[in-house]
C-alpha cells in the first residue's frame, strides 16, 4: 500500500489529457476522479465518500461511471493519461437516481420528522435529481432506535450503511466504535457502548456531522436550525416539471374536471391547496370540481381530467375510493408524503397489526378500565395489514412531494398538467419536509 | 518495560472456530474476552462473527445438524428428512431440541450435490438421506455413536475421464514427480511454461494465471502470500471437493509450483467450513512434505526457497469465494470484497502481493509442468486449452463428476450424463446462465460456452418459478450488505419474483425485472451483484411460456393490489375477538 502511495505522489504532478463526457480536460495524473471532475464544474454525486477516509469508501455506487467504456465508481477511480469518462449519459443518471430510489424503498425516510431534513445528504440527491417517488416498493422493515449508548442514538431506519462512521471514528486506542454486524439487507450499524463512552463530546458532534443521513444523532442536540437556514435549503435552483400524457383537448366552453379526495391522510394537503389564496380565482376560471370533499359530491357525476389524491392506504375503504378514482380519472396525481410513501400513518408498519389495535382500544393510556372491545362491524372499513403508498394499489401517473406540498407547488403541477406546459419550480416549493 | 504484544488479527476466525468447537457457541463473556486480546472494541468482533452463518450467539447443540437447503437437495427430497429430523429431535427447523442435544439448521450448498439430500452433522458428511436413515442417525447419536464414525465417505463417482493421453486430473500421480522440476529451473520458467499454457482461473472468473502471477512477480515485498481458494460456494460444484480428496498432492506440488514462480514464502489453504471433514487429512500431507524437506526452510529448488502452507477454514459465506472477500476473511474481518483500486497482486493479504488461485487451477499447474506445455497445448482449444471438470447434479442418470476436454459438444455431454429431455440446465451454477433447447449445440470451451464447474440439470417435472425463487433467495440472504444495489437490489427482485409466483405480475413488472436487474449489474461492487440476475433474465427469455403463464392483463386494475390477503390479518384479529371460547 505504502509503495502505492509513494508511487502515485511521485507520477501525481504529471499533466495529462482526459476525456470527461467529450471534453478535453487536463489534471494531473493520480488524483481522485470525483474532486478532478469538480474542479472542473462538473458533478459527480457522491454519498459515502469523504475525503478523509484512505482507501474510498465505495458502497454506496451512486458515483458509478463509466471508464473507457467499463462501469466503475468515480470516488475509487484516479486519474490515467488517455481516460475516457463518461458522467452525465442518461443511463448512468438513471442509475445514479435508482440507487438513491433504493435507498428510500430500503430505509424508513419519514423525511418530516427527521432532525436532519434539510441537513441531509441523501435528501439532497434526491431533489437535485428532481425525485419525487421511488420506483421501488418500499420495504418497511422493522429496524431498531438504540437508545442506549451514553452519548448518542442510533437511527437505523435511516442508515444507509455507507460505512463512513466505522472507518472515520475510533477512540484514543483505536478500537472501533461503530460496527457493521450481520450481513445482506440484515447488515446493521452498532455502537459498541464501552468505547463510545470515552469519546469526546466534540467526537460525538463530528460522528453525527460526518454521517449523511439522520442516523446518528447527539442526545440533547436539537436541531436549531429554522428552515431556510439548513444546508441544502436554497442550495439548488428549481426543477422543470416533466410532462408524461397527451394534452387534455376541450371543447368550447368546456372546463377541466378535476375530483380529490383525502384517504389516510390529515387533510393537510387539501388546506395548502386551498392556500394558493387569489389563484384560487383563476383556477375557478378553468377548472370545475367533482367528487371532492370540496364540492361534498360523493360520487363522480362525470369523468374527471385529474385525480388529486391526498394520503396512503390504511383500510378497505382507502383502497375501494382509491381505485374508483383510477377508474373515473384520466390522470391520477398523488399529492402529499403520505400518498406517495404512507408517511405518518405508515409508521404502524413497523408494529404488528394486532398490537396497533390493542394499543389503541384496549390498554392505550385513554381506553376506559376494562375496555374489551375493538370496533368491528360490516360497515366499518376493514384495516390493512400495513399502509401501503397508493402507486403500490394502483398506477398514478404523477407525484407532488411534500409534508404539505407547497400551495403553489400543486397548483403549478395540476396547471401544468391541464394546459401541457413543463412548468419550473423553485426549490423554496418543492419540498420534502 | 515489555508490552505484550498484540495477537496477530488474522487467528481471529480460528479462534472463533475453536470456542465454537468446544462450547457450541460463542458467548457474550467469550466475546469480551477475545476483544481484550486482540485489542478491537467487543462489538467490531461481534460485526465479525454475526457476517459468518457458522458461527451462533446461542448454544447450537451437542450434535449441530446443517442440512443443505440447495435446489437439488429439494428435488431429492429434503423436505421430508427435515420433517424426520423435526419429529425425531421434537423441535422445528431453526432450534435447539430441548434437551440441548441437537440443534437443527439450514444451510446453502455443501458440495454434495450429486449425493443429496445431505446433511453435515458437526461437520461430518451424511448424504443420501431417507427419513429412515435420518431417524437411524438421531437415535444412534442418541446412544453415543460419534459423528465421525457413522458418516458417510461422500466419495463422488468419476464418470467420465477423456482418453488416456488427454486426461490431466484424474490418473494416478507419483508424489514429489514435479519438484524435481524446481530443482534444475528457474521461477522464471515456470512463470513462462504457466503463461505459455493459457491456463486460466478455473473456479469461474477465468483471468488468466500466468499474468497475475507475473503482476505478483513484478511487485516487490518482503513476503508475499500465495493463497489456495478452496471456499467452493456455487451451488451445484463439488469438484473441487473431489480433487482435494482425491489428489491433494497436485495442489500441494502446484502451490510449492506456484510459490517458487511468484516468490511467495506463505501459503494459505482457505477451505470452506463445509469441507472441514477434510481439514486433518490435508494438514497430514502438508506435514509429510514438510517432513522430506518440500516444505519449510530451503526448499530443494534452483533459486531459494522457503514456503510453508497452513489451513484457515471458512465459517460459512458464500461471497468469500471472491478473492478479496476471501482475502479480508483470511486477515479476520467480515468478508466484503474490497474495491478494485488496487488488486491484491498489489496489496493483497496484510497489505502484501498475494496471488489467489482456485484449487483446479493449482492442480493444473503440476500436471503441465508434469507432461509438459506442448503435451497441454494439444489438449482442448485455443482459448482455452486443456480439460475441465464438472460437477453434474439434478434430473440425469448419472450425476457425479466429468472431467471433458475443452470444445466438447453440450448435446454430447448431456447424453454422457443421462440427461433426459432436460429442460433448463444451471450453467456454472446461480450465476452463471439458464440454458435451454436453443443452446444445446453449443460447444464447451472458453470460445461458446465457458463453464466454472457446476451444472445442475432440470426436467420438465420442475417448476422453474421455484428454482428462480430459490437462487434468489439464495443471493438476498448471502450478499454481504456492503453496496446498496445488490444489498437492496437484490432483495427488491425476490419481491419481484413473489409477485409473479402470486400470479399477480403484468408486463411492466417484467420490464421492471429487466431494467433493474441491469443497473444491479452495472453498479454493484463484486461478481455476486453483477451475476446475480443473469438466469433470472436468461429464463424470461428462454421460458416465455412459464412466465406467461403467471402473468395478469395490465390493464386489469383489480389486480395489482391483492386486498383480500391485505386484510386476512384484520379478519383473523377480528374472528379471535369474536370467538366465544367458553
Amino acid at each position: 500500500m505504502n509503495i502505492l502511495l509513494k508511487k502515485s505522489l511521485l507520477i501525481m504532478n504529471k499533466k495529462v489529457d482526459i476525456i470527461i463526457d467529450g471534453n478535453k480536460y487536463q489534471s494531473e495524473t493520480g488524483r481522485n476522479l470525483v474532486d478532478v471532475a469538480k474542479d472542473f464544474g462538473i458533478v459527480i454525486p457522491t454519498l459515502c465518500y469523504f475525503k478523509e477516509i484512505h482507501p474510498t469508501l465505495g458502497t454506496c455506487r451512486i458515483c458509478t461511471v463509466k471508464i473507457n467504456g467499463r462501469h466503475t465508481t468515480g470516488c475509487t477511480a484516479t486519474v490515467q493519461e488517455g481516460m475516457e469518462v463518461e458522467i452525465n449519459t442518461p443511463e448512468l443518471l438513471d442509475n445514479r437516481a435508482a440507487i438513491v430510489e433504493m435507498l428510500y424503498a430500503e430505509g424508513n425516510h419519514f423525511c418530516p420528522s427527521c432532525e436532519k431534513s434539510g441537513d441531509c445528504e441523501l435528501q439532497n440527491h434526491a431533489y437535485n435529481m428532481g425525485l419525487t417517488v421511488t420506483r421501488y416498493p418500499h420495504a418497511f422493515t422493522h429496524k431498531a432506535v438504540d437508545f442506549t449508548p451514553h452519548r448518542m442514538i442510533m437511527e437505523s431506519n435511516r442508515c444507509i450503511l455507507c460505512k463512513r462512521c466505522v472507518e472515520e471514528i475510533k477512540t484514543k486506542d483505536g478500537k472501533s466504535v461503530f460496527s457493521f454486524v450481520k450481513r445482506g439487507v440484515q447488515t446493521r450499524i452498532q455502537i459498541d457502548y464501552k468505547e463510545e463512552s470515552k469519546l469526546s463530546d466534540e467526537e460525538a458532534l463530528h460522528a453525527m456531522e460526518i454521517c449523511p443521513v439522520g442516523a446518528i444523532l447527539v442526545k440533547g442536540i436539537a436541531n436549531e436550525k429554522p428552515f431556510g437556514e439548513r444546508k441544502y435549503d436554497f442550495l439548488n435552483q428549481q426543477v422543470q416539471t416533466k410532462l408524461k400524457h397527451e394534452q387534455i383537448k376541450l371543447k368550447d366552453g368546456e372546463k377541466f374536471v378535476v375530483g380529490t379526495t383525502s384517504l389516510a391522510g390529515c387533510f393537510g394537503c387539501h388546506m395548502s391547496l386551498l392556500d394558493i389564496d387569489t389563484d384560487l380565482l383563476d383556477m375557478v376560471e378553468i377548472v370545475e370540481f367533482n367528487k371532492s370533499p370540496l364540492t361534498d359530491i360523493k360520487n363522480f357525476s362525470k369523468r374527471c381530467h385529474i385525480g388529486l389524491i391526498e394520503g396512503g392506504c390504511a383500510n378497505s375503504e382507502n383502497v375501494h375510493v382509491l381505485r374508483k378514482f383510477r377508474e373515473n380519472c384520466d390522470i391520477l396525481v398523488s399529492f402529499g408524503e403520505c400518498a406517495i410513501m404512507g408517511g405518518i400513518p405508515a409508521m404502524r408498519n413497523f408494529v404488528p397489526l394486532q398490537e396497533c389495535l390493542e394499543e389503541s382500544y384496549l390498554n392505550g393510556h385513554t381506553s376506559e378500565l376494562g375496555a374489551d372491545i375493538i370496533p368491528h362491524s360490516e360497515d366499518i372499513p376493514k384495516l390493512l395489514d400495513k399502509v401501503y403508498p397508493c402507486n403500490e394499489v394502483v398506477d398514478i401517473d404523477y407525484y407532488i412531494p411534500g409534508c404539505p406540498p407547497n400551495a403553489q407547488h400543486i397548483w403549478k403541477v395540476v396547471k401544468s398538467i391541464l394546459l401541457g406546459e413543463e412548468i419550473p419550480i423553485s426549490y423554496n416549493e418543492f419540498k420534502y419536509d | 518495560m515489555a508490552t505484550k504484544k498484540k495477537i496477530d488479527r488474522s487467528k481471529l476466525l480460528s479462534v472463533l472456530w475453536e470456542i465454537q468447537r468446544k462450547k457450541r457457541h460463542i458467548a457474550h463473556d467469550d466475546i469480551t474476552k477475545i476483544a481484550k486480546e486482540f485489542e478491537l472494541s467487543r462489538m467490531e468482533v461481534e460485526g465479525v462473527l454475526t457476517f459468518y452463518h457458522f458461527f451462533h450467539r446461542q448454544d447450537c447443540g451437542k450434535y449441530t445438524i446443517y442440512l443443505n437447503n440447495s435446489i437439488t437437495s429439494e428435488h431429492a427430497g429434503m423436505d421430508k428428512i427435515r420433517e424426520a429430523f423435526e419429529k425425531e429431535i421434537g423441535v422445528p427447523l431453526g432450534h435447539l431440541s430441548f434437551d440441548g442435544l441437537f440443534g437443527l439448521y439450514e444451510t446453502a450448498c455443501i458440495g454434495l450435490s450429486d449425493q443429496e439430500p445431505a446433511c453435515l452433522i458437526n461437520f461430518k458428511p451424511f448424504t443420501n438421506l431417507t427419513p429412515e436413515k435420518a431417524r437411524d442417525i438421531i437415535h444412534q447419536l442418541r446412544n453415543g455413536a460419534k459423528p465421525s464414525e457413522i458418516c458417510d465417505k461422500p466419495n463422488s463417482k468419476i464418470h467420465y475421464t477423456p482418453p488416456p493421453e488427454k486426461t490431466v486430473f484424474f490418473k494416478s500421480y507419483n508424489k514429489f514427480s514435479v519438484l524435481n522440476y524446481i530443482r534444475e529451473h528457474k521461477p522464471e520458467e515456470i512463470l513462462e511454461i504457466i503463461k505459455k499454457s493459457k491456463l486460466s482461473g478455473m473456479g469461474g472468473a477465468f483471468f488468466p494465471t500466468g499474468l497475475k502471477w507475473q503482476f505478483a512477480r513484478q511487485n516487490k515485498a518482503d513476503i508475499k502470500y500465495l493463497i489456495c481458494n478452496a471456499d467452493e460456494g456455487e451451488p451445484g460444484t463439488f469438484k473441487d471437493r473431489v480433487l482435494l480428496q482425491t489428489h491433494p498432492e497436485l495442489l500441494i506440488e502446484g502451490m510449492i509450483l506456484a510459490a517458487y514462480a511468484i516468490g511467495a514464502s506463505q501459503g494459505i489453504i482457505y477451505l470452506r467450513g463445509e469441507y472441514r471433514y477434510l481439514k486433518e487429512a490435508l494438514e497430514d500431507l502438508i506435514e509429510s512434505y514438510k517432513t522430506y524437506n518440500f516444505l519449510g526452510n530451503n526448499i530443494p529448488a534452483k533459486e531459494p526457497l522457503n514456503f510453508d502452507i497452513y489451513i484457515e477454514l471458512g465459517a460459512g459465506a458464500y461471497v468469500c469465494g471472491e478473492e478479496t472477500a476471501l482475502i479480508h476473511s483470511a486477515e479476520g474481518f467480515r468478508g466484503e470484497p474490497s474495491t478494485k483500486v488496487v488488486y491484491p497482486v498489489q496489496s493483497g493479504f496484510k497489505g502484501k502481493p498475494t496471488v489467489v488461485n482456485n484449487v483446479e487451477t493449482l492442480c493444473a499447474v503440476t500436471r503441465i509442468v508434469e507432461m509438459g506445455v506442448d503435451n497441454w497445448l494439444k489438449i482442448g482449444t485455443e482459448k482455452t486449452p486443456g480439460t475441465k471438470v464438472l460437477s453434474v447434479s439434478g434430473d440425469c442418470k448419472n450425476p457425479g463428476i466429468y472431467e471433458i476436454e475443452w470444445g466438447m459438444n453440450f448435446r454430447e455431454f448431456l447424453k454422457l450424463i443421462g440427461a433426459k429431455e432436460p429442460k433448463m440446465i444451471q450453467w456454472s451454477g446461480p450465476s452463471g446462465n439458464a440454458l435451454a433447447e436453443e443452446d444445446f449445440d453449443r460447444n464447451i470451451s472458453g470460445e461458446d460456452l465457458i463453464c466454472g464447474g457446476s451444472v445442475m440439470v432440470f426436467d420438465e417435472s420442475r417448476d422453474i418459478f421455484q428454482i428462480l425463487k430459490h437462487f434468489s433467495d439464495f443471493f438476498v440472504s448471502e450478499s454481504c450488505g456492503i453496496c446498496v444495489p445488490c444489498r437492496t437490489g437484490n432483495f427488491l427482485l425476490n419481491k419481484k419474483i413473489d409477485k409473479m409466483i402470486s400470479g399477480k405480475a403484468t408486463h411492466k413488472d417484467m420490464n421492471d425485472v429487466k431494467e433493474w436487474s441491469k443497473i444491479i449489474q452495472t453498479t454493484s461492487r463484486c461478481g455476486l451483484g453483477q451475476m446475480s440476475s443473469n438466469s433470472l433474465n436468461d429464463a424470461i427469455k428462454k421460458f416465455p411460456e412459464a412466465f406467461r403463464k403467471y402473468m395478469t392483463d395490465d390493464s386489469d386494475l383489480g389486480n395489482k393490489f391483492n386486498l383480500e390477503k391485505s386484510v386476512s390479518e384484520y379478519e383473523h384479529i377480528i374472528k379471535e375477538i369474536t370467538t366465544d371460547y367458553e
